[in-house]
């Protein structure tokens, strides 16, 4: 059990090398079933980690057993096992999803969505600052060849820009990453946060330089404001279980956030505690408002759920700001939340203009789908859902959410924004929806019925609200367990520091 | 040697920023690589500039920090393969969009230009 932390980093990248390889590679009802299964595993594991950290507290695994500050380690607390159980979850829906089909219509389909999940979990799982980088890298190459997946014009114009955007944000962490490196002498984030107590007064700047420019890069992966333009296009000419897996990729620039200043930039860090709150807080409320006006005005459906994921992004950066232990475990349910449902969205969406015919996505009047009863039903979940109504779990979500926000000013700003923008997405959805489903000419529907399988990923990924809403309770009792352990930096530094015992080195 | 560093990293980096801000990916990918080695010399000047300072420990009087050696190399490979894809990319944008414009279709001006000659 000592190396389970590895399983969820290790599994995707084997998978993908089995998919790669002759017996598999062939047969695409292969690279289905073990990609599938693979990914069921993975899940399976990610519980198993969970209830591990659950049972010790913190973990941390020295890679090639070089003990920290000097090696690279992988941290396991409550946050990072609930993001990689999230992804597991959101993975196996997403590549049922794409083997109904639509992972033929390019090559490698497979192979690039194991290796981006193993990106994804490192990034989570990491304990170093150019380890997580390298993740990043992985992560992002593997979106790259993803995203022009079946091919087009819109993907190959969405490619350019995300992915001479992404390069420029790598350019810049690495400025930061050396900066820090430069001043402080290490980068794993525990020896940072240690390092940064006795920091001399005059690298004070400089350090508070490199901090920033690590925020810039974060606010770039996660989509805050400024830094937004590239997500509605780019998701919007994803195809569908690509779209739903990079629901996921905003949220590790929110986890970085969240990770980066509330350890190394956190309370103990005298002079520079809290430096990215002021800048973050407007940024993330705009986003809010920014992705709300942005959903009334969307033209297809899938621009409108690329705006929903806008949402949650400013919402959950919002949290970050407020860095407070209530707002970090109302952000973990919301992530949680928030992921799969937009991603549920982003499938549904496809499977609703595959049914359209020529209309598409488009809210246009257009042939009626062939399903209207089920896919209605789904829709109505998904958007009472994303929009916060009760019973759903969205509710619960906006519930934390108002009851963290405990200064007066944030309170005012944040609950005015997020009640007004609930309020604006449940008018676009109802348009959207009633565009959809009620404004159809003629009696043909525009295609055929959607395959079994892509019904019960969309199904797999929204029955996760309704159930994130009945055992809320222990939810919540979880996401305060995995802020407190956040905050309580001093405790998990020294676990990570503390003097190991050296593991016996088999020959 | 620390103002000859300090001003080489900064004219790489201020090309590298003035050709990504050009309309055409060539010149993009151009500045995105001037970038890239601007980059990894500034890395590399995070270990501290010593000559004649070995790497290994009990061997010379000075020393050099390996890591920033390491980072720079890793920071090499992966800016190599970005850069590598980014070629490809670019090159399939300008036979699908028919042009080699970062946002697939020229400007009305060049247009204009175009039609002229």
């Amino acid at each position: 059990m000592w190396h389970l932390i590895t399983a969820p980093i290790l599994l995707p990248f084997l998978t993908a090398l089995i998919i790669m390889l002759p017996p598999v590679h062939y047969s695409p009802m292969r690279r289905r079933w073990v990609s599938m299964i693979s990914s069921a595993i993975q899940l399976v594991l990610a519980v198993c980690l969970l209830l591990q950290v659950q049972q010790q507290g913190l973990i941390h695994y020295a890679v090639g057993d070089w003990q920290a500050p000097f090696g690279i380690i992988l941290v396991a607390d409550t946050l990072s096992v609930v993001m990689v159980c999230l992804t597991s979850f959101l993975a196996l829906g997403a590549i049922c999803y794409g083997s109904a089909g639509e992972d033929e219509k390019g090559s490698f389909f497979h192979p690039l969505f194991q290796f981006q999940v193993m990106g994804i979990n490192g990034a989570f799982l990491t304990g170093d600052l150019f380890n997580l980088f390298v993740f990043f890298e992985v992560l992002l190459i593997a979106s790259y060849a993803l995203l022009i997946h079946a091919g087009g014009k819109n993907k190959t114009k969405a490619a350019v820009h995300y992915v001479v955007l992404n390069l420029t944000g790598s350019a810049i962490f690495l400025f930061s990453l050396a900066v820090l490196y430069g001043t402080l002498g290490t980068l794993n984030i525990a020896d940072m946060a240690v390092k940064l107590a006795t920091l001399p007064a005059e690298d004070l700047m400089l350090v508070k330089a490199g901090g920033l420019m690590l925020m810039i890069v974060f606010a770039l992966k996660a989509a805050v404001l400024p830094l937004q333009f590239w997500l509605p296009a780019t998701y919007a000419s994803a195809s569908a279980p690509v779209a739903a897996l990079f629901a996921v990729m905003t949220k590790i620039g929110v986890y970085a956030l969240l990770r980066v200043y509330s350890t190394i930039f956190g309370e103990n860090a005298g002079p520079l505690a809290g430096m990215a709150s002021d800048w973050l807080l407007p940024a993330g409320l705009a986003t809010i408002a920014l992705g709300a006006v942005g959903a009334l005005a969307s033209q297809d459906f899938r621009k409108l759920v690329a705006n929903l994921v806008l949402v949650s992004v400013g919402t959950l950066v919002s949290l970050v700001a407020l860095q407070t232990e209530l707002s970090a475990a109302a952000a973990l349910y919301y992530t949680v939340h928030s992921t799969l449902v937009t991603a549920a969205l982003f499938l549904v969406a496809d499977l609703i203009a595959n049914q359209r015919g020529k209309a598409g996505d488009r809210l246009v009047s257009g042939r009626r789908v062939s399903q209207p009863i089920l896919l209605g039903f789904i829709f109505m979940i998904g958007a009472l859902t994303v929009a916060g109504l009760p019973p759903f779990s969205g509710f619960v979500g906006k519930l934390m959410i108002l009851q963290s926000a405990v200064e007066p000013v944030s309170r005012i700003l944040l609950w005015s924004l997020i009640l007004l923008s609930s309020l604006m997405v449940i008018v676009a959805l109802s348009r959207a929806g009633s565009t959809l489903f009620w404004r159809v000419s003629g009696t043909e529907p525009g295609g055929g019925k959607a395959p079994r399988l892509q019904i019960f990923a969309v199904i797999w990924l929204l029955l996760a609200s309704p159930l994130l809403a009945v055992f809320a309770g222990p939810l919540t009792a979880l996401s305060q367990q995995a802020a407190a352990q956040l905050y309580d930096t001093a405790t998990s530094n020294n676990i990570i520091l503390g003097q190991q015992p050296v593991q016996e080195i088999k020959p | 040697m620390e103002t000859l560093f300090a001003c080489c990293i900064g004219f790489l980096t201020a090309c590298g920023v003035f050709l990504m801000l050009r309309g055409r990916t060539f010149p993009v990918v151009l500045g995105l690589t001037m970038l890239s080695y601007a980059v990894n010399l500034f890395i590399f000047s995070s270990g501290r500039l010593t000559l004649r300072g070995a790497a290994v420990l009990g061997t010379s009087e000075q020393y050099a920090d390996p890591l920033p050696q390491a980072l720079v190399l890793t920071a090499i490979v992966i800016g190599f393969a970005m850069t590598a894809f980014l070629v490809i990319l670019a090159i399939r944008a300008r036979a699908d969009l028919g042009n080699d414009h970062v946002d697939g279709k020229l400007p009305e001006s060049e247009m204009s230009k175009k039609e002229s000659r």
